[in-house]
């Protein structure tokens, strides 16, 4: 080992990170079940919503020109839900395993944790949604990765979000317990219908549509639909989603410090179950 | 020039809505030396560790490891310390060569399989290095905790209850590697336990807590002096039942 006490500490520790991925891979790795059910959900609702466009697509020309409009939003809402579930579970890992007491008198540090939290969602995404997006083509004729450099935008800005609540949520749980889990399985589900996925903002009420341009996600998806019904790429909504995204990002890294630091007053970090 | 304490706990206070759990305590632990924290549940011991480890932020008061105040710059330091509990586990599905590799790289351990190897044989869990943690007998998976609390060569080894769960034998082999780790690293350790032949055997200094107060600090022969007693567990008996009081304004 090396070092002594009063040297100067390494604030980031890229080896730390790569030692949480590591442990969150060998997890993955162990249990076939979580692997399947990385596939099962994005699979099952891209097929659902996939032969409900087929049929609407034969019944109405306004969908036969609308190819793909509910495939593409189911597929980019799971970027957004599961992302963040891939970065809340990781998490909840550990309070099921009863680990988090080791972690935290580990030199990992808080923003190590979350690093390292955020590149799982992204291999969990990738094993979960790369061979659904596959079966979209195979099913349905719709290649997600025709949006091209459009669909970069969008990923990012899903990701960004996925990841700021489940920043959030983490810090929920870390905090209240297991208690606070049921938020990270049903917190996205709140923003499903103001987030507009499968429909535009004008049909929400006029009082409402200005809570869902404060979300997003709803630029993304406004942004999807002008790219599949206008072949139009919307960079200023692009934009506009970016910079909401860094404040809540910024919002929910704050709010984990402050609750971690409210964990540690309360002593609830040596109490971690219900 | 005097020898700076290791670990230095200054009027520790936690208060919680419901109580108080740690009410004013103060100790300084020697370089290389073993000393237990003894008491009864609730008597704050978990806590008081929890403090010195960072886990949980005082109402009140202080505590340094090796010269650093853990309050403001405990990550300067965590890497020379390292603690095992009966509150955490060991990732279950894990392998216990994958779990040591996980917190060798956390706490920055050079050559690490090679330290893997070497912790493995120390406490005889070559044979289980590709078992999932969560397969192994309880004895076992305290051993790998074990493992896992030395793979830094901590400095600083806080237990916490360490041979709770564990079959007399396996309790003394336990014991005989702590002991054998204290001795050949010169390392500090503070031990929780409310198990009298484990103090006995391995520490030269006891605090006794109790409602989060420390009642007696002493060597253990001083202590069974002091009390009148042949063994430790008498003397805790006379504390936990109040008669230490009366003993120790006899002193």
């Amino acid at each position: 080992m090396s070092g002594g006490a009063d040297r100067a500490p390494i604030a980031f520790s890229p080896r730390r990170v790569a030692a949480m991925v590591l442990r969150y891979w060998y997890l993955l790795r162990s249990s076939w079940s979580r692997l399947v059910e990385l596939v099962y959900w994005p699979a099952v609702q891209m097929l659902m919503w996939g032969f409900l466009q087929h049929y609407i697509n034969q019944n109405t020309t306004f969908f036969a020109r609308a190819g793909g409009v509910f495939i593409g939003a189911v597929l980019l809402w799971d970027i957004l839900f599961r992302g963040q579930i891939g970065f809340s579970v990781s998490f909840l890992e550990e309070m099921w395993a009863r680990n988090l007491g080791n972690l935290m008198m580990s030199p990992l540090r808080p923003v190590e944790l979350v690093v390292a939290l955020m590149i799982m969602s992204l291999v969990r995404l990738a094993i979960g949604l790369g061979p659904v997006t596959l079966l979209a083509i195979a099913f349905f004729g719709f290649n997600l990765y025709a949006m091209g450099l459009a669909l970069a935008a969008f990923f990012v800005n899903l990701v960004l979000t996925s990841w700021a609540v489940g920043i959030f949520v983490s810090g929920l749980v870390l905090r209240n317990g297991l208690g606070a889990e049921t938020f990270a399985w049903s917190i996205m589900f709140l923003l499903l219908p103001l987030a507009c996925a499968y429909y535009p903002v004008a049909v929400l009420p006029e009082w409402l549509q200005p809570v869902s341009w404060m979300l997003p996600p709803t630029y993304v998806f406004e942004g999807m639909r002008a790219l599949l019904l206008e072949q139009t790429f919307r960079g200023d909504l692009m934009l506009a989603a970016l910079g909401l995204n860094a404040l809540y990002f910024g919002l929910a890294a704050t709010a984990f410090i402050a609750l971690l630091n409210s964990a540690r007053r309360q002593g609830s970090l040596l109490q971690i179950g219900e | 020039m005097p020898i700076m304490p290791a670990v230095v706990v200054d009027r520790l206070v936690k208060a919680y809505k419901t109580g108080i759990a740690v009410d004013g305590v103060s100790f300084a632990l020697a370089p290389g030396s073993m000393t237990a924290l003894l008491g009864g549940n609730g008597a704050g011991k978990t806590t008081t560790i929890a403090m010195i480890m960072g886990l949980v932020i005082p109402t009140s008061g202080a505590v340094s490891v090796l010269g650093v105040d853990m309050a403001r710059h405990r990550h300067r330091v965590l890497h020379r310390m390292n603690f095992e509990s009966p509150y955490v586990d060991m990732p279950m599905r894990l392998t216990v060569r994958q779990n040591l590799k996980v917190f060798g790289l956390l706490y920055g351990v050079e050559d690490l399989e090679a330290r893997i190897a070497a912790i493995a044989a120390r406490f005889e869990l070559t044979d289980l290095l590709d078992r999932p943690t969560g397969k192994l007998s309880a004895g076992q998976k305290t051993r790998v905790s074990l493992a896992k609390s030395l793979i830094n060569d901590p400095d600083v080894l806080l237990l916490d209850e360490p041979t709770a769960s564990l079959d007399p034998d396996v309790a003394d082999w336990v014991r005989g590697r702590l002991e054998a780790y204290r001795r050949d690293r010169g390392a500090t350790v503070l031990l929780a336990s409310h198990n009298m032949t484990e103090v006995e055997r391995l520490c030269e200094r006891v605090i006794i807590m109790k409602r989060g107060r420390i009642e007696d600090d002493d060597a253990p022969e001083r202590l069974l002096a002091r009390y009148g007693r042949t063994t430790l567990e008498e003397v805790f008996l006379d504390v936990a039942r109040g008669r230490g009081e009366a003993r120790g304004s006899a002193r």
